[in-house]
């Protein structure tokens, strides 16, 4: 009976304690929690940040009476000396840049990644893998060197020096095709990987060829992620910025010509901000602009990007 | 036992289309397989261009002309390099304006001066050698003919073969003439932009992922916890935001609002408070690290996840507190993931250049850095700068530029590599 008593109520002191120690109140820990959630709370502040500083300059530039919203996306000149401002004169080369940089990287990086996935030897894989990262971990002022001495000079001596400029968005494009080649292999190749072995070994039993296989059982299983990756990419194109101020042209120009030099909304950015740039002109207030359109073009397709990537997770994993 | 060999066969209908039909299928399978091959190919032929281009712009022949030939400048039959110290002194004398000589007797008294040293002024400023113009190593080698023409027209003409990466291009400091030019302000700029970079993110960015993968999930609060789910996505969302929308954001807060912090001003850290603005070396670092910060937390948080939740069970179940447990068993688990995911990280910043072209690098300066308020350029600034001129002679010193760019990456990327395979496989 005694002994019954005291292991109960050695028990209850025990909990007592163990709630106590539970409930106690630990300065240390409570700080260094905050302290935490603070570093975490910096990327919030991050967007805000971008937000703010991309809406407040915009606000001041299409509040200045010198231009108003529709002749800003409706218009096709940009010359701020005589007060035109048209992103479409910007837009457009970032889009036919884009598209280039997309008709080389999206066949080849498929390619590579289906090579990868589905024939290459395990030892051929270990090769490649890494010579693809190297590619992918040059920086992009490099690439805008590559693009301005090699490919310009490559393109001219096969469509002529009086057809293809010195600099010229198809130059640019396909040096921005190839940056985010690695990308899209990668990604693309991930997603391959990730369907699962039962339905190429059912694919085979059925008598299919390996290329059947790949080409109309895998792919299509794989279709979220590497339609992720080609958003992602297309994403990554537009932001691009060192290779198109590099080799691209300086001055906005409406064309359709990837012969001929057109400024993207990135290289004039960095152009006019290169430049002594004066805080209260207009000009200053139209790079925002600008940014701002990126900004949300880029990142309306990144968000595109993770729910298709979110939809092939539930699919397989 | 009982199937002979040719009943199988018989079992496979007899039909010739159906021959051609598999034969044709495996024809296609060939043929894409090669086209698959061939992709992969011209992916690694593109690095193998990128890089021949780099390394054919960093050598080659060059025509010096000399501004005053040296052999007219003898004294008395003896030629330039026979001379005496004061008889140099003299032709320097003779040829440069008293302006730039007092400013040589100001930097260090000609009394003082080495004879040799003497003698490279006077091949420095009265010879004054200069590139005419470099061709690439494959014309080098390959189109001899058309460099013997170019020198053919130019009869005080010397040609020389010359590599634009040496020594003396790593320590002297920018210079408007190429051959000239060095990138050591650029190599210190970037080692203090990402000295300051890594200071910053490296904590804020480990802090986040930790904050995120130990103490996010177990939150009790329905508002604090949609505010966690909330941060996680925007940290997903900032890793893709273009560089130069972060130089913007830069420009703005750090350069314009923060300019009393950034410029120095506020430490009396600057001589002159007039001219001094926040371009400076701190804005750089600052932006940089808000850029990599996303890397840095994805990296670290992934490394965290891979620590098995047992280490943590056997902390707590001994009466660790919660950071005692993560301090002292998580962490030093995580560790080489987190280092490999930071250096990574460090290169990513060490390559970029927009943002910094945005909150304005110096396009021009000759003296280093000399602590964060400082004005900045950096390796990639000075390569883009370099690759805008018109002039051959530049190309040469940015591909110069370019080859140390990408050996410190290399270093940099070979020893995570190293990191992750030294110490992963034993963690996981």
């Amino acid at each position: 009976m005694t002994v019954s008593a005291s292991t109960r109520t050695i028990a209850k002191t025990a909990a007592a304690a163990k709630s106590d120690l539970h409930k106690r109140l630990r300065l240390g820990e409570s700080f260094i929690e905050a302290f935490l959630f603070f570093c975490g709370a910096v990327s919030i502040l991050t967007t805000l940040g971008i937000v703010f500083v991309l809406g407040k300059e915009s606000l001041l530039f299409f509040t200045s009476g010198e231009v108003t919203l529709w002749e800003f996306i409706s218009g096709t000149e940009w010359q701020p000396a005589i007060g035109r401002f048209g992103i479409w004169a910007l837009l457009n080369s970032t889009l036919m840049v884009t598209a280039i940089a997309m008709l080389v990287a999206l066949p080849l990086g498929l390619a590579v990644a289906i090579y990868l996935s589905e024939y290459a030897s395990l030892r051929a894989r270990s090769i490649l893998k890494p010579v693809l990262e190297v590619l992918a971990g040059v920086p992009t002022v490099v690439y805008g060197y590559f693009a301005l001495t090699f490919m310009t000079p490559f393109l001219r001596s096969i469509f002529g020096d009086e057809i293809v400029q010195i600099y010229n968005t198809a130059a640019a494009g396909i040096v921005i095709g190839i940056l985010v080649l690695p990308l899209v292999s990668s990604m693309s190749e991930d997603a391959l990987h990730a369907v699962p072995y039962a339905l190429r070994e059912a694919a085979y039993g059925l008598g299919a060829t390996k290329l059947e296989t790949a080409i109309k059982v895998v792919l299509p299983a794989a279709t979220y992620g590497v339609a992720a990756a080609f958003i992602v990419a297309i994403s990554r194109a537009i932001g691009e910025t060192m290779i198109v101020a590099i080799a691209a042209g300086a001055g906005p120009s409406f064309t359709f010509n990837p012969f001929e030099s057109a400024e993207t909304m990135t290289g004039h950015i960095v152009r006019i901000s290169g430049g002594d740039l004066s805080y209260d002109s207009i000009d200053y207030n139209s790079i925002f602009a600008i940014g701002l359109m990126l900004f949300v073009m880029t990142l309306t397709l990144n968000i595109i990007s993770r729910h298709v990537v979110k939809h092939f997770r539930e699919e397989y994993e | 036992m009982s199937v002979k060999p040719d009943s199988s066969v018989a079992s496979y209908p007899e039909d010739d289309g159906l021959q051609s039909f598999v034969k044709r299928r495996h024809r296609q399978g060939l043929t894409w397989r090669i086209v698959f091959q061939a992709a992969t190919i011209v992916a690694i032929l593109a690095l193998l261009a990128l890089l021949y281009n780099i390394i054919i712009g960093s050598f080659g022949y060059v025509a010096l002309q000399n501004k005053i030939e040296p052999e007219s400048l003898h004294v008395d039959g003896m030629p330039l390099e026979e001379l005496s110290k004061e008889q140099l002194v003299i032709i320097l004398s003779e040829h440069i304006s008293k302006g730039l000589m007092r400013r040589l007797e100001h930097d260090q008294p000609f009394t003082e001066r080495t004879r040799q040293d003497v003698y490279n002024l006077v091949i420095e400023r009265v010879v004054e050698q200069r590139v005419v113009k470099s061709w690439s190593l494959t014309v080098s080698f390959f189109k001899r003919d058309e460099i013997e023409t170019f020198m053919a027209g130019l009869p005080q003409g010397k040609l020389e073969f010359r590599s634009w990466l040496h020594w003396n291009f790593l320590i002297t400091p920018q210079s408007s003439t190429p051959e000239l030019a060095g990138i050591r302000t650029a190599i210190f700029g970037t080692l203090w932009v990402i000295f300051i970079t890594v200071a910053v993110a490296f904590p804020l960015g480990v802090g986040a992922a930790i904050y995120l993968e130990e103490y996010a999930a177990h939150v009790g609060n329905p508002w604090l916890r949609r505010l966690n789910a909330i941060i996680q996505t925007n940290i997903n969302n900032l890793a893709g935001v273009p560089s130069i929308i972060y130089g913007m954001l830069g420009l703005v807060i750090f350069v314009r609002v923060m300019e009393p912090l950034t410029s120095g001003a506020f430490l009396g850290a600057v001589e002159d408070a007039t001219t001094a603005n926040g371009r400076t070396i701190l804005s750089a670092g600052l932006t940089l690290a808000i850029l990599i910060l996303p890397l840095i937390i994805i990296n670290a948080q992934e490394a965290i996840r891979a620590v098995p939740n047992s280490l943590r069970q056997a902390g707590m179940g001994l009466g660790a507190t919660k950071w005692q447990t993560i301090w002292h068993h998580v962490l030093p688990n995580a560790i080489p993931g987190i280092l490999t995911g930071n250096i990574l990280a460090m290169s990513r910043a060490i390559g970029e250049t927009a943002p910094l072209v945005v909150i304005g690098a110096s396009t021009f300066i000759t003296v280093d850095p000399n602590g964060p308020f400082s004005k900045f350029t950096t390796l990639p600034i000075q390569i883009y700068q370099w690759t805008a001129r018109p002039q051959d002679e530049f190309r040469n010193i940015a591909a110069a530029a370019i080859i140390v760019l990408l050996v410190l990456l290399l270093t940099l990327n070979a020893s995570a590599v190293l990191l992750r395979n030294r110490y992963g496989k034993k963690s996981l």
